[in-house]
This record gives C-alpha cells, structure tokens and sequence, in this order.
C-alpha cells in the first residue's frame, strides 16, 4: 500500500479489517470462519463513534481489534489497524504492550467481574499510568481524585481507599471510566458500559461519561445494542451485522433518516400490541401484607406487601436492583419464608416453607430465570430437561413422553433437532424458550418470569415476549412478570406494582398506573428510560424530581 | 462413539499400560510361569535369564512371576479402597452441601476430627488391633482416605448446590436423591475423575507403605510395595530386584493418570463430547 499514511487529525483508521476464528461444529471436523468482513472505519480526535448491532455482530471485536487484541482465539487475519499514524498490527508484542493502557484503554461491560477484587480501587486505577511511566504515583492519585470528582463519585477523596465490592454497581463503571482516563488515553474502547445497570442508575452514568469525553477531549468508541442509549453519546454511528457494515453516518441521519432497512426495523420502536384485560373477580394469586428478611437481620427486605394476579393476567413488578422485586417471588415460590402475611393461591393459603407444599402446589406455581443458561442443568440434553416435568408431576414416561416433548418444542417454535443437544448448543434466545418449555411442561397456572428478556438482544427478547403472550392466550396462565425494563412493561402487562425501597409505592392496572399524576419514583423511573431522540439525556436530568438511590 | 483414532497418543500410551496391567491381574494364575511362592532357585537373586527373565528375588521365588501375582493383589486392594472411598466420600460430601445445617456442621467436624490424626499412624493402629486381612485392609484405607475425597466433593458442591438449575430443581419439588445424583454429581464429576486418578495411585503407595511396614499384605502373598521391602537388602549388593516393583508402581502412576487426564478432557465437554 502506497497509501499507509494517515490524513491529518484522524486518530484512529481502520481499512479493511478482517477478523477469523476456528469454530468446532458438532460432528464436523473444525473450520475457519471469518467474524468481520473488510470493514473499514476512521475516527477522529475528540469524536465519538458509538458501534451498534446484536449479538455476534462483530462489535466488541471491532472495537477490540483498535488495541490489537483478539478475544478467545480470535485473529485479526487481514487489515490496517492506524493508530496515532502507524499500523499497530505491525508492532509485535512490544508494540501492543507500549500501546495497551497508555494510547488506547478499555471499559469492560461488567466492572464487577473486570476488577480484581483483592485490590484497593486506587491502586487499580493508577496501574496503568505508573507501568507506563507517564506519571508519579502522587500525580495519577491527584488526577484519579480529580476524575471521581468529575465522574461525580461520593467522597471523591476517600473512594479508592475502598475494595470494589465496597462500591455499587453504578459507581464500579464511574470507577472503571476514570480508570480509563487516568492514563490519558487518546482512545478509550467503552463496550457496553452501562448495559448492566438498572434505566435510573444508566442515566447517572451516561451523563458522567459524556462530560469526562467532552472535558477530556479523549476519542472514544461506544459499543452497545440500545440504540436510544448511544444516540446520546456519540457523533456518529456505525450499524453492524454479521459482521458486515450495514450504514455508517452521523447520529441524526442514522436515528431519523436511515438508509438501510436493517437500521430502520432497528430503530422503530418494538410495541406489541396487547389489550389490556380487565381483573376478574377471584385472583388466582393474591399476596397478603407480605413481610420478609434474610436471616434473622432486622433490614425488612419486603415490607407489608400485597398484590394481586388474575387467572389469564400479567402483573409487572417493575423497580431498580434492590428494590425487592426478586425477593417477592422468592416469597411466593416458598424460597424464602415470609415472616409475617401470607400468599393464597387458587383459593388456598401455600405452605410458608417449600417443604410445607404438596406436589400438586409445586406444579402449578412454576418459575422463569434471568440467566437461562445457569437456568438449566449443562449436562442434561434438552429432551431430560423438558421431559422431567413430565415424569415427575405425571408420570409420563417413554414414548408418549417423546411426543410431549416434541409437541412443547413445537409450541415455542423450535424444531425437532433439538432433542438431543445440550445448553451449550444452544443460542440465548433458544436456552430462555426451553426455560419456557420445561415451566409450560408442568401445565401451571402462575409462571414468575424473574427478568426473562434482560439478557437478551433487543430483537430476540421481543421474540420471546411475543411467544409469551401467545402461550398466555392459549394455556390461560397467569404471569407474575418482574422486570425492570418499562418498555417490557407497556407491552405485556395488565396491571403494574411499581416497587421501592421494599414497598409497593404504586399498584393498579397498567392504564392506571402510567398515566399522570405520577408519584416521584414512577416518575423518576418512566423518565429514565432512554428515548431515541438527540439532546433527551440533557432534559431527563435537568427535569428529575428525584436523585436515583444511587446504585 | 468412540473413535480410536481421535484418541490422543498420550491417552492412547495410559490405555494399553493400564489394560496390560489390569490383564496381567486378572490372569495371573495362566500367565505367570511360576507359583507365587514355588522356590525355583537355591541361590536368592539370581540374574536376569532365559528362564528366570527378571531373575529370582531374595528366597529364589521367580520375581516376573511375584510380580504378575502382585499386580493382582495390588490393583485388587487399591481398586477396592478407591472405590469406596469415593463412595463414601463423594456421597457424605455431597448430602453435607445439599442438607446443610447440622448434618454438615456434624458431619464436617467428625471428618475434620478423623483427619487431624495422621492418617499412617491412625491405619497402624487400627490393623495392628484389627485381624490382619485384606477386608479390613480395604476398610481401613478406603475409610481413610474417603475424607479427602469428602472435603473435595463438598466444597465442589456446596457451589453447584446455588446455581439456579438446583434451585429450580428444587422448587419442582424434587428429592435429595435426583439433586444429588442426576443435578449435581454430572456437574462435580470432572474435579473428582482427577482426583480418582490421584487418589487411586496414593491407595497404591498407602499399601506399599503399609505392607512395607509389615501391616499390609501378609507372606508369602506380596503386593509391589512389599516386594520393594523384601528386596531392598540386595540394593546394598548391587541387585536391581528391588527396583523392578518400583519402577511397576511409577508406570502404573503414570499410566492410570494419563487415561484420567483424558477422561477429564471428555467429562469437561458440556457440548457432550461431540466439540
């Protein structure tokens, strides 16, 4: 190439880039894939571009690929990495070296598993600056104090004195921001740093980044899949897909006028339309002024709460982390014994303790996971995984089982393959449908689906709800659904409980509860949500009636 | 299923060794050429010959046909106390993480009371009052070593016994027994199918130590640890005989641990072996 030389005041140029890895088939022998396909990006200094795509678009490796690393085997086969004017690829291990933590830094998705929890934040924070000899320890602990001010941390003196698991999840990703920004970077890598949080704790973090890129003037590439999220951030926006550039333009034609119509099924916003259902008059669930702790601490986690569900209904628990809502359902399920109230189901009063409750009891109260992969047993196929429910609250056994199964996998819309594969073979939409599966095996009455959709892509999880309503309207079952998402909310639910602090702080059907008047945390919440609309970050925190608990 | 050629070289080496051995034990009475304790020669430690091919040992007893007959008495007693102690071990270790409370807590302190005697001079004392047979010598080693393997499948389980698949297990009502053997047994087999490969061959030189002592395998039958001891003299000569059990323990350590290494790699496979 003629042309190695970078035009003036780009920081960073990639052209061609192109990414492989050895992928082991089941029952195949081994095969080279290739993850990215000649993509090409510039960007430059101050700017920020956000990366956007679902899962396995290429994102993460794209933006990693800026500091020469490949994640998990993964090799950077073909391309120009240009950085401050020289191709990266062609330093060698010196050269990464010299490069990592000093030109180009990186903030991870979860900070609490990217800290090393044995050591002090300080001392996390300043490692990369005293390696590199750009500072004296004094200097980097000054500035580090000076970015915690900025990222607006509390006791910005005092913080990094702290271990990480002193810290909230909220404050860890500040932490992990002015970790980046210590070195004083040319280029910080931010991959999906506020996905973990909860919409009310995002919004504080969001607001902090985008001041310390502005002050800094620090170039940055924001990679995530909330699209509303990186229109607040970033200049300008690249869409991914399968590894493959799909448009590439500034923040405002991307979000108003897209030219693809990948961008635009991306941008329109997902509703599904569901009628509200009006309660009945016996609730097929009804919690009694429910009040629980862990062990025998005096801290309520649960205070005097009572909702109720109807046959054939969904009620949306909807709060931020600690707010409670997962301890409800481990009140309802008998996992955790309330210590005062109670919880009639179907007209009888459930046993407190799991133990308590017959068989029967167990059947038709059933249960949904966040996580679907830790959900399920990684060394049981999915067929044991379905089948179970069946022998064990049926007896149902052989080939009359096999039928069932295969009828269940028909019902969440997966084919026959898929028998004999284990968790591992699966994707995260399919592991949640399975979820859904073995909890429809049981032909319950209630499922609590405990944030089924958070960790998924925006596009699958929309999948799922939509197979949810689906099933509620056939099978008549009841959702107790807990969520944190709003926008879950609008679509599914027929009645909302909006929790805080361990209290329902507003209850009623979902037409009720979302319109104005609004107490002061559903308003905080309704406006944390993100919305896809340039300048909405300025706004939401100018108009907040309330700080966020500061999570 | 098994394809032979996908099998690695070293698994492959661990394989043929450990299946020699274990044919060499369960044939010994056709394949060795010689009684176990029929004395073929007048003079002790005969040189290695055409008919004596690893020569004779300290009483003139052919020492390939002692070794043949050792390889029996020594894969039989370790198999034996491995076996139950991962049992034992493995069952007590998984209940104590599953019941919790003051199963566990009793349960733990009572192995942790057994463990704080060492475990040579606990086994000495026990065998030296016991009858002097192989069961109890089985018993005594596998109860013995049954608390390692217990500390080992606790630990392993008490972090299986959080994850939410045994929690939903749970909430589906289901019994200790399905927990323990069909949730979390699968999940803990990998730490354990490396541990079985340890302590199998620690059960190998826990006999020789104890035949060595004179408390193990009683004259004239001899396990290879024992056969170490009644060669040992003629080390002092310049004879190797006693080198030869040796050097069989070594090859049995290393082969046993080869095929574990490889079993483990499976076991490890949550795609079902098929990535």
């Amino acid at each position: 190439m003629a042309d190695t030389k970078a035009k003036p005041g780009m920081l960073l140029d990639i052209r061609n880039l192109r990414i492989e890895a050895t992928v082991y088939p089941p029952g195949e022998q081994p095969k080279t894939i290739t993850l990215v396909h000649d993509v090409s990006l510039t960007l430059e200094k101050g700017k920020v571009l956000g990366l956007i795509g679902e899962s396995g678009a290429g994102k993460s490796t794209i933006g990693l690929s800026s500091m020469g690393y490949g994640r998990g085997g993964v090799r950077i086969t073909g391309g120009e990495v240009i950085l401050n004017g020289r191709d990266i690829l062609k330093g060698g291990k010196e050269g990464f070296r010299r490069l990592r933590g000093r030109e180009v830094c990186y903030v991870a998705q979860s900070a609490a598993a990217a800290f090393n929890p044995a050591h002090r934040l300080m001392d996390q924070v300043v490692e990369a600056a005293l390696l590199h000899g750009t500072a004296t320890r004094a200097e980097a602990e000054k500035r580090a104090v000076a970015l915690f001010k900025k990222l607006s941390l509390p006791n910005p003196e005092t913080i990094g004195e702290r271990f990480p698991h002193q810290v909230s999840g909220g404050q860890l990703q500040r932490v992990m921001t002015a970790m980046a920004l210590c070195s004083e970077p040319d280029l910080i890598v931010f991959d999906e740093p506020t996905t973990a949080l909860d919409v009310t704790t995002q919004i504080d973090v969001l607001a902090a980044i985008k001041d310390a890129i502005r002050d800094t003037h620090v170039a940055a590439l924001y990679i995530t899949h909330d699209l509303a999220v990186v229109a607040q951030v970033s200049d300008e926006i690249m869409v991914l897909r399968h590894g493959r550039l799909v448009e590439w333009g500034g923040t405002r034609q991307i979000i108003k006028e897209p030219r693809q119509e990948y961008t635009n099924a991306l941008v329109s916003v997902h509703e599904i339309a569901h009628q509200e259902q009006t309660p009945g008059t016996t609730p097929v669930l009804s919690v009694k002024n429910v009040t629980a702790a862990y062990g025998r601490s005096h801290i309520k986690v649960l205070k005097n709460v009572s909702v109720d569900i109807f046959p054939g209904q969904t009620l949306a628990v909807v709060g931020e982390s600690g707010s409670g809502k997962s301890t409800l359902a481990r009140a309802i399920t008998g996992l955790l014994p309330p210590e005062q109230g109670s919880v009639v189901f179907d007209g009888r009063t459930l046993g407190n303790k799991l133990v308590d409750r017959p068989k029967e009891d167990l059947r038709q109260l059933q249960m949904i996971y966040q996580m679907a992969d830790v959900a399920m047993n990684p060394r049981q196929t999915v067929g044991t995984i379905i089948g179970r429910p069946l022998e064990f609250y049926f007896g149902i056994r052989g080939s009359e089982r096999d039928r069932r199964v295969a009828e269940l996998l028909d019902k969440i819309e997966m084919g026959k393959g898929f028998v004999d594969r284990y968790p591992a073979e699966l994707s995260g939409g399919q592991k949640q449908r399975v979820c859904i599966a073995r909890s429809l095996a049981a032909k319950p009455k209630l499922i609590i689906c405990d944030e089924v959709t958070s960790a998924l892509d925006p596009l699958v999880a929309h999948g799922i709800l939509e197979l949810l309503l689906g099933l509620q309207k056939e099978e008549g079952v009841a959702y107790l659904f807990i969520t944190h998402d709003l926008a879950t909310v609008k679509s599914i639910a027929d009645s909302i409980a909006v929790m805080y602090r361990g209290e329902v702080v507003r209850y009623g059907a979902k037409s009720k509860v979302l319109a104005p008047p609004f107490d002061a945390y559903t308003d905080l919440l309704l406006s944390s949500v993100p919305e896809m609309e340039i300048g909405w970050l300025e706004k939401a925190i100018a108009g907040r009636r309330m700080a966020s608990a500061g999570n | 299923m098994l394809n032979i050629a996908r099998i690695p070289l070293p698994a492959l080496i661990g394989i043929v060794l450990t299946s020699l051995f274990v044919l060499a034990a369960i044939f010994a009475p056709w394949i060795a050429p010689h009684g176990n304790a029929e004395i073929v020669s007048d003079v002790p430690w005969e040189p290695m010959s055409s008919a004596h091919w690893l020569g004779t040992d300290n009483l003139g007893r052919d020492l390939l046909s002692r070794m043949i007959y050792g390889a029996r008495i020594t894969l039989f007693i370790a198999v034996l106390a491995t076996a139950l102690s991962f049992s034992l071990g493995a069952i007590l270790g998984f209940s104590a993480a599953v019941f919790g409370g003051w199963y566990d807590t009793i349960l733990s302190r009572l192995i942790d009371l057994l463990m704080s005697i060492p475990t040579l001079i606990m086994a000495l004392v026990v065998l030296s009052v016991l009858p002097s047979n192989v069961v109890t010598l089985i018993l005594v080693m596998g109860v013995l070593d049954s608390t390692r393997v217990y500390r080992l499948s606790r630990a392993v389980a008490v972090d299986i016994n959080v994850m939410d698949y045994v929690e939903a297990a749970k909430l589906r009502g289901e019994g200790s027994a399905w927990i323990i053997f069909r949730e979390i047994l699968p999940n803990a087999l990998s730490p354990l199918v490396s541990e079985l490969g340890l302590r199998f061959i620690y059960a190998v030189l826990f006999l020789s130590t104890l035949s060595f002592l004179g408390l193990g395998v009683q004259p004239p039958d001899a396990d290879w640890g024992g056969m170490v001891k009644e060669n040992k003299d003629g080390i002092v000569f310049g004879i190797a005989a006693a080198l030869i059990p040796a050097a069989a323990i070594a090859a049995l350590a290393i082969s046993v641990n080869l095929v574990a290494d490889w079993v483990l790699n499976r076991t490890a496979s949550l795609k079902g072996g098929r990535g």
